[in-house]
């Protein structure tokens, strides 16, 4: 189990160097940082001052090696564009964005749960087909129009939540819906395909020899098993969500990493969007490491193969 | 996006039949802007809100008076050029900074000598680095000494260049000043949540002789709102009270919504056709003035302001804001929309199936329309739809054959800040004419106001006789604010809280 998680661990770490690395050079080679951060109609003064005051006149190795070393010692740099310091923005960003990603999530597993199991004890039933359908529009419903849609319903006709904003609990409900119905749909093909193959093996019938009541097999004895795929697309999931959406955080105005990421990467704004990369690839390789190493714990299978 | 719009029209569609709900009024105004201000600071951004932020918390040397264009004491009571490089002014005595401190000479000092160095990285350095130093005479008399001669300063003055209260700006530079902005504007800041909201207050001490008059509008909260969908949904519900920049399409539809008022106000900002005639142009044709006349004859612009562009623009002859200093059309040649003109000068100059780019960077719509026109008389342009720091980019590296650019001239009302930059051999010069080169630079360093006018005349009118741009039209924006704000739209696109009232 050990050296199945050093090895883990090892290209854990790779993939987020070639990650970072890899995001360097694609900015770079997206455009002139010292005209994007000029800004529209900077003179060509402005633009040459930006580019020496900058370091961006450097060779990018060293700008690279430069980064890499000052990161390592935990400075990520000053944003280009906000002017401060990069880490104090993501610190402040983050929360809203983890925030988001959990309500939603728990909003996706809340209706995804449920409508799979249901989906699976009464397969090929109306049921079944009802929970298909909701799975198939929540993936193909574009989420920027389900979210107006469920902006005008709620915020401006029914007036029950507000628009846009972050600055209470009701400001999050219209973006948890919109956010988890679209994460929704493959915990719930998932549930529904592991309660299947559960209710169909033979630990199962055994329970069922006992005389064990339906409800305590369903829940007690297939879900268990049924959910072991599922915690790993949990993480998987989280990870996704932390990265923010940009959509749903642009459409109600929600100030987090989503949009931070958006913003400076439309200003060209290296630092921040470097920081941003970065620390998104090391939760999302951290979330995938520990989805690995919990189900090469839960089944042996996996770590000897 | 087309799927956008039909969202937006659905929604819109759907309020028509639903009865809108008052805003509740505590004499405030709740606005937002797509914009996130990343610092507060006057000189450390360059976005629209932050200039409109800047007019409010801060104070300025001079004031222009929209309306009229004249300029008025401020900070200042009243100013006079000593030489053609020393301004002298006479500061205001009795006007207090919102932490109390009092407004003297040393403000004015440390806050030009602060920002024009260029190791205190401001985003628009060109906005003062024609400030060479400022001498204090006494506490309430300073001189501005300029680099070289420099006309335009008064306008600069009058603009982006807020006066700082020097104690506190050097202890808390730039960055507190975003979190904790101090000025002596009619409004004080309450609150600054960055990237979400500013909350300011009315100065309740601000000064009475101040040509800004005494605010009536308690409270202004100003929202950070990105999708402009959002802020339509916003203004529906009535969480917000004044939105601006709103789509033609969305604003004709709102205008069917009883608690609001739809306001269409031209704005400084004007577009224009740039033609590459450099020697290594990559198209070769347009070294032909013949074949650029062409083009100056193939579009209809009347016809495009009154289909796409929309109420409030106007039609323009040379490449400038017709309020700007300098903006003098009389001499410069018409060009009306005549395709067979076109045509016939096309064969004159005997080229034939012309084939080139055309770069764009904002309303797609206006560049495809000319894509259309040219069409229409044998030249074919493709569109190459950028961001706008890649547009300039290809500009300068003479990739873009066309160019359709809007200029917003950084909001100065003087041609200095527009027509010199795209004709005095700087990057963005894609025609390179020394005669006009010498008008303008004869026009930017002169102090006499007849020697400018008559040398932006001239260099206009050349410009527009060797058709190196085509000047197309000032534009409009659209407002939308509940019906009972009163509320007037201004050309430098800084909506007004100060003057607002509601009926």
């Amino acid at each position: 189990m050990l050296a199945f998680a050093l090895k883990r661990l090892a290209l854990a770490v790779l993939v987020a160097v070639v990650v970072s690395a890899l995001a360097f050079l694609l900015l770079r080679a997206s455009g002139d940082v010292a005209v994007a951060l000029a800004g529209e109609g900077a003179r060509s003064t402005d633009i040459e001052n930006v580019r020496k005051v900058y370091g961006l006149d450097r060779p990018l190795l060293v700008q690279y090696l430069d980064w890499v070393g000052r990161m390592l010692h935990g400075d990520f740099g000053e944003s280009l564009y906000f002017k401060t310091d990069v880490l104090a923005l993501v610190r402040d960003k983050l929360p809203t964005t983890a925030l988001l990603a959990v309500l939603s999530l728990l909003f996706a597993l809340g209706i995804s749960l449920p409508l799979g199991v249901v989906a699976a004890v009464y397969p090929n039933s109306w049921i079944d087909r009802l929970c298909l359908a909701l799975a198939v529009a929540g993936q193909a419903l574009p989420n920027f129009f389900f979210a107006l849609i469920l902006m005008m319903v709620f915020g401006v006709m029914l007036q029950i939540v507000p628009v846009s904003g972050s600055e209470s609990w009701a400001h999050f409900v219209l973006p948890s819906v919109a956010l988890g119905y679209y994460v929704a749909p493959p915990f719930m093909r998932l549930t529904r395909t592991g309660m299947m193959d559960a209710l169909a093996s033979d630990y199962i019938r055994t329970a069922r020899a006992k005389g064990l009541s339906g409800a305590s097999i369903v829940l007690k004895h297939a879900l268990r098993n049924a959910l072991v795929p599922v915690v790993a697309l949990t993480a998987v999931q989280l990870g996704f969500l932390l990265g923010g959406s940009v959509v749903i955080e642009t459409v109600f105005a929600l100030d987090g990493l989503g949009y931070l990421a958006y913003k400076s990467i439309s200003h060209l704004d290296l630092p921040v969007t470097q920081a941003i990369v970065t620390l998104l690839s090391f939760i999302y390789v951290g979330l995938t490491l520990s989805a690995d190493l919990i189900n090469a714990w839960l089944d042996p299978r996996i770590r000897i193969g | 996006m087309p799927a956008r719009l039909s969202a937006s029209a659905f929604c819109i569609a759907l309020l028509a039949a639903t009865p809108a709900l008052a805003a509740k009024r505590d004499n405030s105004i709740r606005f937002a802007d797509d914009q996130v201000l990343e610092n507060v600071d006057p000189y450390y951004n360059n976005v629209r809100i932050g200039v409109i932020m800047s007019h409010h918390i801060w104070d300025t040397l001079i004031y222009r008076d929209p309306k009229t264009s004249e300029y008025k004491g401020q900070l200042a009571t009243a100013w006079k050029w000593i030489d053609d490089r020393t301004l002298e002014l006479e500061l205001r005595k009795g006007v207090k900074f919102h932490n109390g401190a009092g407004f003297d000479a040393d403000d004015v000092i440390y806050t030009f000598e602060f920002t024009s160095k260029p190791e205190n990285k401001v985003t628009t350095l060109g906005n003062v680095d024609w400030i060479d130093h400022v001498e204090k005479l006494d506490p309430y008399k300073v001189r501005i000494v300029t680099r070289r001669p420099f006309p335009a300063a008064i306008e600069y003055l009058s603009g982006p260049l807020g006066i700082h209260p020097h104690a506190y700006y050097a202890q808390v530079g730039p960055k507190g000043m975003n979190e904790k902005p101090i000025g002596s504007g009619p409004y004080r800041v309450v609150e600054h949540a960055v990237g979400k909201y500013i909350r300011l207050a009315r100065n309740p001490d601000y000064f009475k002789d101040s040509p800004k008059p005494q605010p009536k509008i308690d409270k202004i909260e100003v929202r950070f709102i990105p999708d402009r969908q959002t802020q339509v949904a916003e203004m529906l519900s009535g969480g917000l009270d004044l939105i601006r920049n709103v789509s033609l399409d969305e604003a004709q539809q709102l205008r069917a919504v009883p608690n609001l008022q739809v306001v269409s106000g031209e704005i400084m900002r004007y577009v224009f056709l740039q033609m590459d005639s450099r020697e290594k142009t990559l198209a070769a044709p347009l070294r032909d003035q013949r074949v650029r006349q062409a083009i100056m004859y193939a579009i209809d612009r009347p016809t495009m302001i009154k289909s796409i562009v929309g109420e409030g623009a106007r039609l323009i002859n040379v490449p400038c804001f017709p309020s700007q200093v300098g903006c003098i059309d009389q001499d410069a040649p018409r060009y009306a929309y005549d395709p067979a003109k076109a045509k016939q000068l096309l064969k004159e100059a005997g080229v034939a199936g012309i084939d080139l780019d055309l770069y764009a960077y904002r309303d797609r719509d206006q560049a495809e329309a000319m894509i259309n026109y040219l069409r229409a008389v044998g030249i074919k342009a493709n569109l190459r739809w950028v961001q706008y720091a890649a547009h300039r980019d290809a500009v300068r590296a003479g990739k873009a054959p066309l160019a359709h650019w809007t200029w917003g001239s950084f909001s100065i009302n003087d041609v200095s800040a527009g027509v010199s930059i795209f004709h005095k051999f700087a990057p963005d010069d894609a025609n390179r004419d020394p005669e006009i080169r010498d008008l303008l630079e004869r026009g930017d360093t002169s102090v006499d106001p007849e020697t400018r006018k008559k040398s932006y005349a001239k260099a206009l009118a050349l410009i527009a006789e060797r058709a190196y741009v085509l000047p197309m039209y000032s534009i409009p924006i659209n407002y939308v604010a509940t019906k009972d704000l009163v509320f007037t739209p201004y050309p430098d696109e800084i909506p007004r809280f100060w003057e607002m009232s509601y009926k």
